[in-house]
């Protein structure tokens, strides 16, 4: 029953997404309706799971997973098998993948105008531009509908069956299956507005940029599958398979095989999860419709690389183990600490309210990715689970956002950028529902204290990193935090608070139940997931709620992991944790409260100097690519190797080859034939004046006498052959 | 003895029967132009048939060569001379993909070949013949006589019906294949000296000729089949064929031809000289990985589509090199099935690269852009055949790939994963020219007025496209019943090499 169940979460969105495909691509209703029914009943699966996983409960899950496999391809002696499980990790993953999808599902048929009129000018491949209504008499402006409304609920479709089987798979091949689907849908996607040019380039760069990671991930997983001879997690995760990967030498860089195997899966998860330096992508993804941001780029999709590295770690903490060995972990610490700081400070001079997001996500993965670099996986699981809920809820509220601004940009005809932050201001009267949702994900992401579940889960991991001795980590990730909550207050301030500073966020207002609908529902999440993982000893509230979270992904990996015993609790990093979210806070609402005009400079500006500029560039990172790595491919493939090689050095040899025997068949036949050989000169002479003549044939196209030649010869042969065969 | 019980052996008729339509044709007058074409269609589709009439009574289990037709042919200087056809799991689908390429690339022809549609049926057909001939014949004079035979109808379909620069494209081609056949026709007399015989089953019983003279050997016939791979670096003949080639013409030569020279090697080259395919694995390996970057890195700039795609197939027989000399049951598996991937992904490319040119009569990638608008289903059916040839899990060519680099990686024949390592960065850049060209044909704004008007598929190219659309999911998701076709004819071969 329950596997039964599993192998159809996939299916449904797949199913949904074929039948818009082959038949309801021109009924706009029936393409939503088929899409959010195949998610519903995916989602009420995955409740259904969910519920069964608590009745068995985490200890006897993790033994017996929900299990079925079936077999797939012959490989040498065995078969390779494919499956679906679901153990305590993936039963949590699943939670909250199903309900953003959910979610994300029904505000899209908000944010793309459902009910709207036709554009005026509209066309495919690029956003709606508005539609000019009569109403009383007098012509205004409105959003029109999305005209590729259809293509965009069948590729959300895909991309939902490429999520769900990654979660539910059991083995690493089906995982990088549904893993390289998003991948596309992501490219699809981002670049669904197929005429902008810029959201052309932006899904290019994202599919290659994580490709470059997928790719290192697939020798990861040929090496390994080399090692064990399996890809299930069954066959990897277990004590033997285990020492025996920690305990053998790897060809490069000093590791064990496990840490070399463990290394190049991270990589995956470095370009999937867009942590430094394979970031560059996913601000550049924003081009995207916004529910694409906010499942793909926030809530699902970038966090399957994190869950990848938790997946794997009882691979990485043994490969810690041999002391023979390097372990990879503190390098994965350190591109986590270091990309959560790095991402910080980008946001923080980012102007549109969508790249703010962007590079805030960079960094709140960077923190996950951390904490599987120190060895709190469990902190790293809430962190991600709490963070897909409150980023999900703040991008689907920057794209409420957006839509009131664009409502006000079309109905006074104001050529402002509805993006830009500078243009908001006051946004909290026109779109209250949208205005507190989305305090509550700020608060959330920025660890307000208590209150939120981002504060749980961030202070865990600050808590983790302060209590395993990691100092650099825990400072560079507090000091990550301040800045987190400083650009958080930013946004607030500059787009809710304070008076509207352009005429289109006068008119500003705010958007139908199908957007604020989703965004109540993620915002109760944003707030109550926390109380799941109250830690014991917490002062007051510690033992008010039962601490569920940690324990029950702690089993998945039972045995598996040497015991530590619960790090004693500490005011230290509480206290950090606290400070530096409300005081990030209270200095990103006191820098910012007293911006009046659209075009004023930006209060750092003046303080960092040109500090600011090059974090308003991003660190120069796409320039230093471009001319690093794009340029020079290009000079490699088209100069070195088409130019040079190919045309001039190896076609260069050839046509010498053929000039010289040609000149040696001149030479033999005037030297040596006409005068030496005189008679058989003659026959070699109209030997070759028989091929001038033939290739004069093809030339002038006289070609049938040569097809009957080959004709001729084709019978010949059959005729030889027969002759020969009978006479036998 | 007679010509009925000729005939009446499948191999035989399935070799042959293109004889019937070439017949046919002949006696259609050449003013009846869709009389001509459907007489060549139904010829190959018959053929078709019959090779799937050859897939029933073949026992996937066996891994012996079956359905053998063996007679004595005549005689050379005492010399024995056999007319051996059969098939084994090494050859079954290669026989499979060329009967089943042949009708695609002739319905592809419809409305693109308009001058002496007699002629091109004609050849078209007698090329079908020396393919299926090639990959039957078990006798080595009869292959070279089946190999060389290829050679002819094709030169003519490039010499004829190609692009501007045909006869250098043509004449590159012919001398080329020419050149390395040759030295294969010595190894082959030699060999068939030292054994009495031609017969590749009798000298597989006899075992292999030791000594340096193996190694001889084997780069003698690594000579012919490497340029016909094409391998890095004797490939330069194949992008200017593909691109003077007429469409139906680059499917069949990407499609097929080419995997005559990768099959050669697995035919011969592997199972006459064991010792030397061990001992030449790693050199063939680097000139695979080679291959695999150089080609994919020479793809990216090319402005012209079919040259872009040509340079790939310079990229992807890489792969199947490497998976064919890392002489693992994966490898070699991964290779045969890569060998099928890339005859239908390539082949589905041309055809996709010879639909547009008809519409538009150039090739130039700066000539497009924003198609996908005016085009839907163009676009929809070209991203799915760019995304196999990437090698996208869930499409053919991820299975193959996938199953080489495993091979590849833990091969003790060449001896380091980092040729599996160095061929995997070729996956990435697989991503990048692919999309990139299909970047330039369908997103962006449209640039050209002329594009604007562009009509979608028609039904008919549709339909040239579904049957290979078709199997690059099939063989994506389920490719357990093309491994079971050759896995016990790998194994039996690998245990020979040890």
């Amino acid at each position: 029953m329950e596997t039964k169940i599993l192998w159809l979460l996939p299916l449904f969105p797949l199913v949904a997404f074929a039948f818009i495909v082959l038949f309801a691509h021109r009924n706009r209703a029936l393409s939503h309706t088929l899409a959010i029914l195949a998610v519903v009943l995916s989602w009420a699966g995955s409740m259904f799971l969910f519920w069964r996983a608590l009745q068995v409960g985490a200890a006897h899950l993790a033994e017996e997973p929900f299990h079925s496999t079936v077999a797939w391809l012959p490989i040498g002696k065995g078969f390779f098998r494919l499956g679906v499980q679901l153990d305590p990790l993936a039963a949590v993953v699943l939670f909250f993948v199903a309900w953003t999808i959910v979610m994300i599902f029904v505000y899209s048929v908000g944010y793309h105008n459902y009910g709207a009129p036709e554009g005026d000018h509209d066309e495919k491949g690029l956003p709606p531009h508005g539609a000019t209504v009569e109403h009383h008499g007098h012509k205004h402006k409105v959003p029109s509908i999305e005209p590729m409304y259809s293509r965009f609920f069948a590729f959300v479709s895909l991309f939902a069956f490429g999520m769900y089987l990654l979660v539910v798979s059991d083995n690493l091949l089906t995982l990088f299956a549904g893993w390289e689907i998003m991948g596309l849908c992501s490219f699809l996607l981002i670049g669904f507005w197929f005429k902008k040019p810029s959201a052309r380039d932006a899904a290019i760069k994202a599919f290659m940029t994580t490709r470059v990671g997928d790719v290192f991930m697939l020798l990861g997983l040929a090496y390994l599958y080399t090692q064990v001879g399996s890809l299930s997690y069954a066959d990897i995760f277990n004590p033997e398979t285990l020492h025996h990967l920690a305990t053998t030498a790897a060809p490069a860089l000093g590791m064990s095989a496990a840490g070399l195997i463990g290394l190049l899966l991270f990589i995956g998860t470095v370009g999937k999860s867009a942590q430094w330096p394979l970031h560059v992508w996913l601000p550049d993804a924003m081009e995207g419709p916004t529910p694409v941001s906010a499942m793909i780029h926030a809530a699902t999709m970038v966090s399957a690389g994190v869950y990848l590295v938790i997946r794997i770690f009882p691979l990485l903490a043994a490969a810690g183990h041999e002391a023979a060995f390097a372990s990879p972990m503190p390098i994965i610490a350190f591109i986590g600490a270091f990309t959560a700081l790095f991402a910080a400070t980008i946001a923080v001079a980012q102007n549109d309210i969508k790249r703010v997001l962007a590079y805030s996500t960079i960094s709140q993965l960077g923190y996950m990715v951390a904490a599987v670099g120190i060895g709190a996986y469990v902190a790293a699981a809430f962190h991600l689970v709490t963070h897909a809920f409150f980023k999900a809820l703040l991008f689907l509220g920057s794209g409420s956002v957006i839509h009131g601004m664009e409502h006000g940009v079309l109905h006074t005809g104001e050529h402002v950028d509805p993006q830009d932050m500078y243009n908001m201001g006051g946004l909290k009267a026109k779109m209250p529902i949208t205005f507190w949702t989305f305090l509550i994900g700020g608060f959330a992401l920025s660890g307000f204290p208590v209150l939120t579940a981002g504060f749980w889960s961030k202070d865990e991991i600050l808590a983790e990193a302060y209590g395993l001795g990691h100092g650099g980590v825990f400072w560079t990730l507090a000091i990550a935090a301040f800045l987190t909550a400083f650009y958080t207050m930013r946004q607030i301030t500059l787009t809710f608070l304070g008076k509207p500073r352009t005429e289109a966020a006068v008119h500003a207002h705010e958007t139908p139940l199908t957007m604020t609908g989703p965004l109540m529902v993620l915002a109760v999440f944003a707030v109550a997931f926390g109380w799941v993982g109250v830690p014991e000893h917490f002062p007051v509230l510690g033992g008010l709620l039962p601490k569920w979270f940690q324990p029950w992904v702690a089993a998945t990996f039972e045995g598996l992991l040497p015991e530590h015993g619960e790090l004693e609790f500490s005011y230290f990093p509480l206290l950090v944790s606290i400070s530096v979210a409300l005081g990030g806070l209270l200095v990103g609402w006191l820098v910012y409260r007293g911006v009046q005009r659209a075009d004023q400079p930006d209060p750092l500006e003046g303080v960092l100097g040109p500090l600011y500029g090059v974090l308003e560039n991003k660190y120069y990172f796409d320039e230093l690519y471009t001319y690093l790595l794009v340029k020079p491919a290009y000079w490699l493939g088209a100069v070195f190797t088409f130019r040079w090689m190919d045309r001039g050095v190896i076609d260069r040899i050839l046509h010498t080859v053929a000039y010289f025997s040609w000149r040696l068949g001149n030479f033999l036949r005037n030297r040596i034939d006409l005068p030496i050989v005189n008679g058989l000169g003659d026959a070699v002479a109209e030997g070759t004046k028989g091929a001038g003549r033939l290739l004069r044939v093809v030339q002038s196209g006289r070609v049938q006498h040569y097809m009957l030649l080959a004709l001729v010869n084709a019978t010949a042969l059959l005729a030889l052959v027969y002759y020969f065969v009978t006479r036998s | 003895m007679n010509i009925t019980e000729f005939v009446s052996h499948p191999l035989n008729l399935v070799t042959f029967f293109p004889l019937v339509g070439v017949v046919l044709l002949l006696l259609t007058p050449r003013e009846a132009k869709n009389r001509l074409r459907w007489i060549a269609l139904l010829t190959s589709g018959v053929t078709f048939a019959v090779s799937l009439a050859v897939l029933a009574r073949f026992n996937p289990a066996d891994p012996q060569i079956q359905l053998a037709y063996q007679r004595p042919w005549f005689q050379v200087a005492g010399l024995q001379i056999n007319y051996i056809l059969g098939v084994d799991g090494l050859s079954i689908l290669l026989l499979l993909l060329t009967t089943f390429l042949t009708p695609i690339a002739i319905l592809s022809t419809w409305s693109a070949i308009e001058e002496r549609v007699k002629e091109f049926m004609v050849f078209f057909l007698l090329l079908e013949i020396g393919m299926v001939g090639v990959f039957l014949a078990l006798d080595l004079f009869l292959f070279y006589i089946f190999w060389e035979f290829t050679l002819v109808p094709m030169y003519f379909l490039i010499g004829i019906w190609g692009g501007p620069n045909r006869m250098y494209a043509a004449i590159k081609f012919f001398l080329y294949t020419m050149a390395g056949s040759l030295l294969m026709l010595l190894a082959i007399v030699y060999m068939g000296l030292h054994y009495g015989t031609f017969s590749v089953p009798e000298m597989l019983a006899q075992g292999a000729i030791g000594g340096a003279v193996q190694n001889w050997l084997f780069l003698a016939f690594a000579a012919a089949f490497a340029i016909k791979v094409p391998m890095w670096p004797l490939h330069s003949w194949l992008p200017d064929a593909h691109v003077q080639a007429p469409t139906a013409g680059s499917v069949i030569l990407a499609g097929v031809l080419l995997k005559m020279g990768t099959y050669g090697f697995l035919r011969f080259n592997l199972p006459l000289f064991p010792e030397a395919a061990v001992h030449y694995a790693p050199l063939m390996g680097l000139l695979a990985v080679i291959g695999i970057l150089y080609g994919a890195m020479v793809s990216y700039p090319q402005q012209d589509v079919k040259k872009l795609v040509a340079y790939s197939s310079v990229s992807h027989l890489g792969f199947v090199m490497l998976g064919l000399f890392a002489l693992t049951a994966q490898g070699v598996e991964g290779a045969i099935l890569q060998m099928i991937n890339h005859g239908i992904s390539t082949g589905a490319l041309f055809l996709v690269v010879g639909m547009i040119y008809e519409r538009r009569h150039t090739r130039d990638l700066d000539q497009f852009g924003g198609l996908w608008k005016i085009m839907p289903i163009y676009g929809a059916l070209t991203l799915i055949t760019t995304l196999s040839s990437m090698g996208l899990p869930g499409l053919n060519g991820f299975v193959g790939e996938f199953n080489i680099l495993l091979g590849a990686f833990g091969s003790q024949a060449l001896g380091s994963p980092l040729y599996a390592g160095f061929a995997a960065a070729g996956v990435i850049f697989a991503a990048v020219y692919m999309l990139y060209m299909f970047q330039k044909i369908f997103l962006g704004p449209v640039k050209h007025e002329v594009n604007k008007t562009l009509k979608d598929l028609s039904l008919r190219e549709i339909v040239t496209l579904l049957p290979l659309i078709a199997l690059m999911f099939w063989i994506g998701l389920y490719p357990k019943p093309f491994f079971a076709l050759m896995e016990p004819a790998v194994q039996h071969l690998l245990a020979g090499l040890r």
